[in-house]
């Protein structure tokens, strides 16, 4: 009886994150979408210790096989092992997601929270080139500047952190101009607190859970966008793995045809990861506010 | 509205200045001597600033000349409007068939929160927006095209079709768009009903409903007359955002079906550093992008007449 009384007394007194875990932790969608992804990443760290081949071997013996023993997703058309390249485009697509994400949420939250915090000119000027950069079609100018700039993977996390950044930039906009009116920023002006520590301190935190949610469903569109220009041959190019570039090779109809071991496994993958990051993405939103719940 | 198209050009032209090589070193023989090269840059007018060939550009398409496409021996806008025609097609479409799939079925999976239905629904949703367009186009390629033969592999056209029936002909054009037009409308199909599902759950939660309900108006005229009508404003504002994905989407799925459209063009030209092709492509996009924004206005005013522009 009083330990019962004691884990409820325990769960009110919980944080705001405190309380997101938690409503995290009863969504099994998300929770297994979790462990999938924790899996994926770990494949993709471990996978030199777990393979016998490194990407670049090749095995002029041992060309062209489908799985087996030995392979167990066979080897491509020079002898490397497709299992092992696998991982590594994993690596890569994933690490190109994440570098994205990362820098298109840091440009789209300052710039976002100068337009909302100073509002006025400022903010016109900044909405007005969001609006510039989210009228552009996305694809094109990607492949226009991949083709100009070189394809290096360096010049495509900034391509398109460049060209994505307007999404966050536009909510974390909304929100702090909500939170701008609060009484609680009054008190901050009247103790004279300078206007980057009110905006970081004070405005920021309040907006970080939107930034995970939308920065965990970007992880999923960005995949998509870097697996779709690899494929074309304008994101990251060949001997560099990536599960784009991987299934590139089925543009050839004997590929298609008849080995599918060339490019069925870097589209689950893909098809996985992306299915992942949607369902904890959605998760966290329901976790982080349990009213707008489906 | 201007002003951004402007912005738009203006960023386009600036990044394209930015390319190393010189369409001189395109057009040239090998046999000319640096001064006739000089002479030649001179005369394509590469020596005045960059600001002041984007004046110039501008009001030269203005009057309905967008420069010289080298590869394809045409003007540019002759080229685009060559190409133009079976991307439009096959975006209209998929953006047709996404709005009558999409639309109501998100309609019914909110309705029936949480049923058979809803469930099965939510899921299709869910690996519609999931799986990569260029995947999904080579697995339907591999089982419908490769596997049983029903649909082409590519193209628009069969080249060993000699008919003169222009019936024949549309027949042919539509059955070689079938693969490409659900390649290209799964994805904007499946975010359609998401859309509509929450849009609509957030609708039906609301006092208003309940007063239709308690007035004993049949179910189906408070979901379809009350609810809709309100649920479907934010969708409007969706759809005008909506055409710059589906543009790019074409690019890809043009690429695998090889259809002869702006996307694949769009590919070929950047391959082949094709300038003045890339800006004109991308500033037709651009301008078709704004007029899909402009459009979603105007029925955004339309489907919500608190809304009233001046």
């Amino acid at each position: 009886m009083k330990k019962k009384y004691k884990r409820k007394h325990k769960r009110r007194n919980q944080s705001y994150w405190g309380e997101v875990f938690y409503n995290l932790r009863k969504n099994t969608m998300a929770m297994i979408s979790l462990l999938m992804l924790l899996f994926v990443m770990l494949m993709c760290l471990i996978v030199p210790m777990i393979s016998p081949y490194s990407i670049e071997t090749t095995n002029m013996q041992q060309m062209d096989q489908s799985p087996d023993k030995e392979h167990i997703l066979g080897t491509d058309k020079i002898g490397r092992d497709l299992f092992t390249r696998l991982f590594y485009a994993g690596r890569i697509s994933l690490g190109v997601a994440l570098s994205v994400v990362a820098l298109e949420c840091l440009i789209g939250t300052v710039l976002g929270s100068i337009a909302g915090f100073y509002g006025g000119i400022v903010d016109i000027i900044i909405m007005r080139i969001a609006e510039i950069f989210m009228s552009f079609p996305f694809m094109i100018i990607c492949i226009t500047i991949a083709a100009i700039f070189g394809n290096s993977i360096f010049n495509l996390i900034l391509i398109l952190a460049i060209l994505s950044w307007p999404g966050i930039g536009r909510i974390v906009r909304g929100q702090i101009l909500t939170l701008r009116e609060i009484e609680y920023m009054e008190a901050c002006e009247a103790l004279g607190i300078s206007d980057i520590r009110r905006i970081f301190k004070h405005l920021l935190p309040n907006v970080l859970a939107y930034i995970i949610v939308y920065a965990t469903l970007g992880m999923a569109s960005v995949i998509l966008t870097e697996t779709s220009l690899s494929f074309l041959g304008l994101g990251v190019s060949p001997p560099t793995p990536t599960w784009g570039n991987m299934i590139q090779e089925a543009r050839n109809t004997l590929v298609i045809q008849e080995k599918w071991w060339y490019w069925i496994p870097p589209g689950i993958c893909i098809f996985i990861s992306v299915m992942c990051f949607n369902l904890l993405g959605d998760g966290l939103r329901d976790a982080i506010d349990p009213k707008m719940k489906r | 509205m201007i002003p951004v198209f402007i912005g738009i050009l203006f960023i386009l032209f600036f990044i394209l200045q930015q390319a190393p090589g010189s369409p001189v070193s395109h057009m040239m023989s090998p046999k000319m001597t640096p001064a006739q090269k000089a002479e030649l840059a001179d005369k394509l007018g590469l020596n005045t600033p960059w600001y002041f060939r984007f004046i110039n550009w501008i009001e030269e398409a203005l009057s309905g000349n967008l420069g010289y496409s080298i590869t394809h021996k045409k003007p540019v806008t002759d080229v685009i409007k060559d190409y133009m025609g079976s991307t439009l097609l096959l975006s209209s479409i998929s953006l047709v068939i996404s709005i009558l799939i999409g639309i109501p079925a998100g309609v019914i999976s909110a309705t029936k929160q949480y049923s058979k239905t809803d469930n099965i629904l939510t899921v299709v949703s869910l690996i519609g927006i999931s799986i990569p367009s260029f995947f999904f186009g080579l697995l339907l390629l591999k089982f419908f095209a490769v596997d049983i033969q029903i649909f082409p592999l590519f193209g628009l056209k069969d080249p060993l079709l000699f008919s003169n029936n222009p019936m024949t002909k549309y027949l042919d054009i539509a059955w070689h768009l079938v693969l490409p037009s659900i390649v290209l409308g799964l994805g904007s199909t499946a975010s359609f009903m998401r859309y509509t599902r929450s849009s609509m759950l957030e609708v039906i939660k609301q006092d208003y409903i309940r007063t239709a309900r308690a007035k004993g108006l049949r179910e189906k005229t408070v979901i379809y007359r009350h609810a809709f009508r309100n649920a479907i404003i934010p969708i409007i504002t969706l759809l005008g955002f909506w055409i710059p994905s589906l543009l790019s989407g074409a690019v890809i799925t043009e690429t695998i079906f090889a259809l002869p459209g702006l996307g694949k063009i769009s590919v070929e030209a950047t391959m082949t550093r094709n300038y003045p092709l890339i800006l004109g492509i991308n500033a037709m996009l651009a301008l078709l992008t704004l007029i899909g924004a402009l459009v979603a206005d105007i029925l955004y005013a339309i489907a919500d007449p608190r809304i009233r522009y001046d």
